[in-house]
C-alpha cells in the first residue's frame, strides 16, 4: 500500500491508445488490449448501441416510462463489463442497460424497472449484477461491503461500482471511496463523466483539477482515460480489476465521455447546451473509431460486421418483443416481498385488496 | 390582473418571484433550478429575472445543500431549497432531522431558521422507484417543522409566500400529479396563516378529511355521493404541522362521521394522527368509529401497480358505507 501521492495522482492527459481517426496514440506504458478482445468489444459497443436505440424508440411508442440513454458511453458501459470475470460483481445506475446486458442479463428484465411491471427485473444472484441504482451514489457503500465480504471469506471476488459526474458530490461517494480504502477492498470504482448532471455542468459539481484527482485523498489511485476509447478503457479498467484482484486495494477510474442524447426522453437538453457542443462529440464516436481501427489492421471483415449487426439486430428484436408483451399485473406481488413472510396486517391488506377487485369484476 | 388561472407549477413559480422581487434576501438553489427551471419548471425564469447569485444550481448534494440553507439562514437570509423528487431528500435527513428542526430549540431561541424546504411528493404520475413517496410522517414526527401540503393553486401561492415569510423552517410539499392541473388563484387575498384548514365542500351526513394529492379524489367522491343521496363535507387540512384542530373536529362533530384520505401507508402515519386526535377530541359527536383509506402499508409500487396503492373514489365511498348508517 503506497501512500506516495506521486503514485496516486492521476496524469495529466486521460489514457488514450486509438485517436479520434482510429490511429493509435503509441502511449508508453499501457499496452493496447489484444486483437480478439477488441473484436469482442466491437461486437458488444454494436449491440449496445442498438439496445440504446430500441430502448428510446420504446419510450417514443409508450412501452417504456423513461430511458436514461448511454448513447455515447458505450465504450464506457462495454468496457465496464468485459474486464470482469464471472464471479466479479457489477454495480450499475439507472444509465448502465448496456453494461448490465454486456454482462449478460436480459435486457427485458433490465428494463422493467422502466417498463414499470416492477422495481428491479432480474435476479442480482444470477450473473452478479446489483439492482440498478437510481439515488445517486448511493450504491456505492454497498460495493464496498459486497467486496469485503468476498475478502472475508478469501474469494478472488472484484467489484466494479458505477457512478455519474454528479453522483461524485454526494456524501455517499466519499464515505465509500473512503472505506474501500481504509478496508483495501477490491473495488473499482469507476465514474462516467459525460459532462452533466441533467442540466448542471461539471463546473458546478467540482472544483478539482480532475474526477481522478479525488483519490488521492482517499489514499487510492486515481485513473484518467478516455471514455470513448474502448482500447484504453478495457486497459485501464482491466488492470484496475487486476490490481484489486491482487490485494491491492481500490481505484478510481474517471472515464471522459458525453451524453450524446438528453438526460431522458423527458428533458430538454436544447435549454442548457448548444448544438454545437453536441455535435463537437459526434467526431469521437466510440464506435466509430474502433471501426476504424480494426478495419485499416484487417481486423474486421465485411462478414464479421454483418454477423455483429445481425446479433444486435435479434437483441433488439428479443428487447422489443420483450418490452411490447403485456403482463398483468398480479396485486399480491405488492404484499409477498416486503418481509420474508408478510405481517399479520399485510395478510389483512391482502385480503381486502382481494375482496375489492372481486367486487369489482 | 390578481385573478388568474393557474397551475399549481406556475402558483408556486409566481409566489417565489413575488417573494424574491419583495425580499433581497430570498434564494432559491438546488438540482437543476438554475438556468433548467427545475425538473418540474418550478423556478422557471428566476435566475433570468434575479441573476445567478438569487436563484442558482448547486452540486449534487442534498445535506450540503440542506445544511447550506442552515447556514445561510442563520446569518440573514430565507433560503428555499428544492429536492428533486420526495425519495431524493433523504440523505439530506440527518440536516433537517437534527438542525433544521432543532436549532431554534437548541439555542433558547436565539437562532431562527427561516427556511423553506420544497419537496416534490406522492404518486400518481406513472413514477419509477423512489420518485412517488408520501414522506410527510417523517417530517411530521420531527418537533420544529412545519409540514404544509396544498391542494389547489391558491393555497400552493399563498402557502409558499406564508412558508417563505415564516420565522420557523417549512417542509412544503408539492403533489407532483396535481402540478399541472389549473384553477382562479387570487394573488391579492390575504394570505391562509399556516395552520389552517378549510372545508372545501359543504355536507351534512359525513366529513372527508385529506390534504395534498388526496384532495381532488376526496371531492370527486364527494360528488359521486351526493349522486346516491349521500351528502359529504369535504375538508382540506392543506398545514399538517401546525394542525388545525379547531376546524377539523367542529367539521366533524358537524356530520358525526368522518373518514380520513391519504395516499400515504397508514401505519404510523399522519391519518393515525388524525383519527387519534379527532377521536379523543370528537368521542362523543361520533355516531361510528373513524374510518381511513390510505395507501397499503408496502414500498409504493411500481407503475404499473401503482393504481392498486392510490386511494380511489370506490374505497372511499366503500369506506363512508362502513359508517355505522341506521336505515329506517
Ligand atoms: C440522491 C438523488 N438526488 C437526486 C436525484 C435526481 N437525479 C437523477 S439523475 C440526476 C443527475 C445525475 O447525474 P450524473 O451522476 O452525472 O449521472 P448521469 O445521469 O449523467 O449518468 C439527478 C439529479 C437522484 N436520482 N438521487
Ligand atoms: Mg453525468
Amino acid at each position: 500500500m503506497t501512500r506516495d501521492p506521486d503514485h496516486l495522482l492521476p496524469t495529466r492527459e486521460p489514457v488514450r491508445l486509438i485517436d479520434a481517426t482510429g490511429e493509435p496514440t503509441g502511449l508508453a506504458g499501457v499496452a493496447m488490449p489484444p486483437d480478439d478482445a477488441l473484436l469482442r468489444a466491437y461486437a458488444a459497443l454494436v449491440a449496445g448501441r442498438r439496445l440504446n436505440d430500441q430502448a428510446y424508440a420504446l419510450v417514443r411508442q409508450g412501452r417504456l416510462a423513461v430511458y436514461p440513454s448511454s448513447h455515447g458511453q458505450e465504450a464506457c458501459q462495454v468496457a465496464a463489463a468485459q474486464v470482469l470475470d464471472d464471479g466479479d460483481w457489477l454495480f450499475p445506475t439507472y444509465r448502465d442497460t448496456v453494461a448490465a446486458v454486456t454482462r449478460g442479463v436480459d435486457p427485458v428484465g433490465v428494463l422493467t424497472l422502466l417498463k414499470g411491471d416492477w422495481h428491479s427485473g432480474y435476479d442480482p444472484y444470477e450473473k452478479n449484477v446489483a439492482p440498478q441504482t437510481t439515488p445517486l451514489a448511493t450504491q456505492l457503500p454497498h460495493a464496498v461491503g459486497v467486496a469485503h465480504a468476498a475478502t472475508l471469506r478469501g474469494e478472488p471476488t472484484v467489484v466494479m461500482a458505477l457512478c455519474g459526474d454528479g453522483g461524485t458530490s454526494e456524501g455517499d461517494f466519499h464515505e465509500a471511496l473512503n472505506f474501500a480504502a481504509v478496508f483495501q477492498a477490491p473495488v473499482v470504482f469507476f465514474i462516467q463523466n459525460n459532462e452533466y448532471a441533467i442540466s448542471v455542468p461539471l463546473a458546478r459539481q467540482s472544483a478539482a483539477p480532475s474526477l481522478a484527482h479525488k483519490g488521492v485523498g482517499y489514499g487510492m489511485p486515481g485513473v484518467r482515460v478516455d471514455g470513448n476509447d474502448v482500447a484504453a478503457l478495457l486497459a485501464v479498467l482491466g488492470s484496475a480489476v487486476a490490481r484489486a484482484r491482487a490485494g491491492e486495494g481500490p481505484q478510481l477510474v474517471e472515464a471522459h465521455t458525453y451524453r450524446m442524447q438528453a438526460h431522458t426522453n423527458a428533458d430538454d437538453a436544447g435549454r442548457y447546451r448548444s448544438d454545437d457542443e453536441v455535435a463537437a462529440w459526434t467526431d469521437r464516436d466510440p464506435i466509430t473509431r474502433l471501426s476504424a481501427y480494426l478495419s485499416n489492421r484487417g481486423l474486421l471483415s465485411s462478414s464479421d460486421r454483418e454477423a455483429f449487426a445481425e446479433a444486435a439486430e435479434r437483441l433488439a428484436e428479443v428487447t422489443r418483443d420483450g418490452i411490447n408483451r403485456d403482463v398483468t399485473p398480479d396485486p399480491a406481488d405488492l404484499f409477498a416481498h416486503v418481509y420474508a413472510s408478510p405481517t399479520p396486517q399485510l395478510r389483512e391488506q391482502q385480503a381486502l385488496l382481494a375482496d375489492e377487485l372481486a367486487r369489482e369484476s | 390582473m390578481t385573478h388568474e388561472k393557474l397551475s399549481m407549477a406556475q402558483a408556486l413559480n409566481r409566489a417565489l418571484h413575488d417573494e424574491m422581487a419583495a425580499d433581497p434576501t430570498v434564494l432559491m438553489f438546488g438540482e437543476d433550478v438554475g438556468p433548467l427551471g427545475g425538473v418540474f419548471r418550478i423556478t422557471d425564469g428566476l435566475t433570468a429575472t434575479f441573476g445567478e447569485q438569487r436563484c442558482f444550481d448547486t452540486p449534487l448534494a442534498e445535506s450540503g445543500i440542506v445544511g447550506m440553507a442552515v447556514g445561510l439562514a442563520m446569518n440573514g437570509m430565507r433560503p428555499v431549497v428544492e429536492m428533486q423528487f420526495d425519495a431524493f431528500a433523504y440523505p439530506a435527513f440527518e440536516q433537517v432531522i437534527s438542525h433544521v428542526a432543532k436549532m431554534r430549540n437548541r439555542t433558547r431561541g436565539r437562532v431562527a431558521l427561516p427556511m423553506v424546504i420544497r419537496v416534490p411528493y406522492a404518486g400518481g404520475i406513472g413514477g419509477v422507484e423512489h420518485h412517488c413517496d408520501s414522506s410527510e410522517a417523517y417530517y411530521a414526527h420531527t418537533p420544529g417543522l412545519h409540514v404544509v401540503a396544498p391542494s389547489h393553486p391558491s393555497d400552493a401561492y399563498a402557502l409558499l409566500r406564508a412558508s417563505i415569510a415564516s420565522p420557523d423552517p417549512v417542509v412544503f410539499l408539492e403533489p407532483k400529479k396535481l402540478y399541472f392541473v389549473k384553477d382562479e388563484v387570487d394573488t391579492t387575498e390575504e394570505q391562509p396563516p399556516i395552520g389552517t384548514a378549510v372545508v372545501r365542500r359543504e355536507g351534512t351526513d359525513a366529513t372527508l378529511i385529506a390534504y395534498g394529492p388526496s384532495v381532488p379524489v376526496a371531492l370527486e367522491a364527494a360528488a359521486v355521493a351526493a349522486q346516491e343521496g349521500r351528502s359529504l363535507q369535504v375538508v382540506d387540512l392543506r398545514s399538517i404541522v401546525p394542525f388545525d384542530d379547531e376546524t377539523v373536529c367542529a367539521a366533524v362533530r358537524s356530520t358525526g362521521r368522518a373518514v380520513v384520505v391519504a395516499e400515504a401507508s397508514g401505519f404510523a402515519s399522519v391519518s393515525s394522527e388524525i383519527v387519534a386526535r379527532v377521536t379523543e377530541r370528537c368521542f362523543h359527536s361520533l355516531a361510528a368509529p373513524i374510518r381511513r383509506v390510505t395507501g397499503f402499508d408496502i414500498p409504493f409500487p411500481p407503475p404499473k401497480l401503482e393504481h392498486f396503492q392510490l386511494p380511489g373514489v370506490d374505497r372511499i365511498l366503500d369506506a363512508v358505507d362502513d359508517l355505522q348508517w341506521e336505515y329506517p
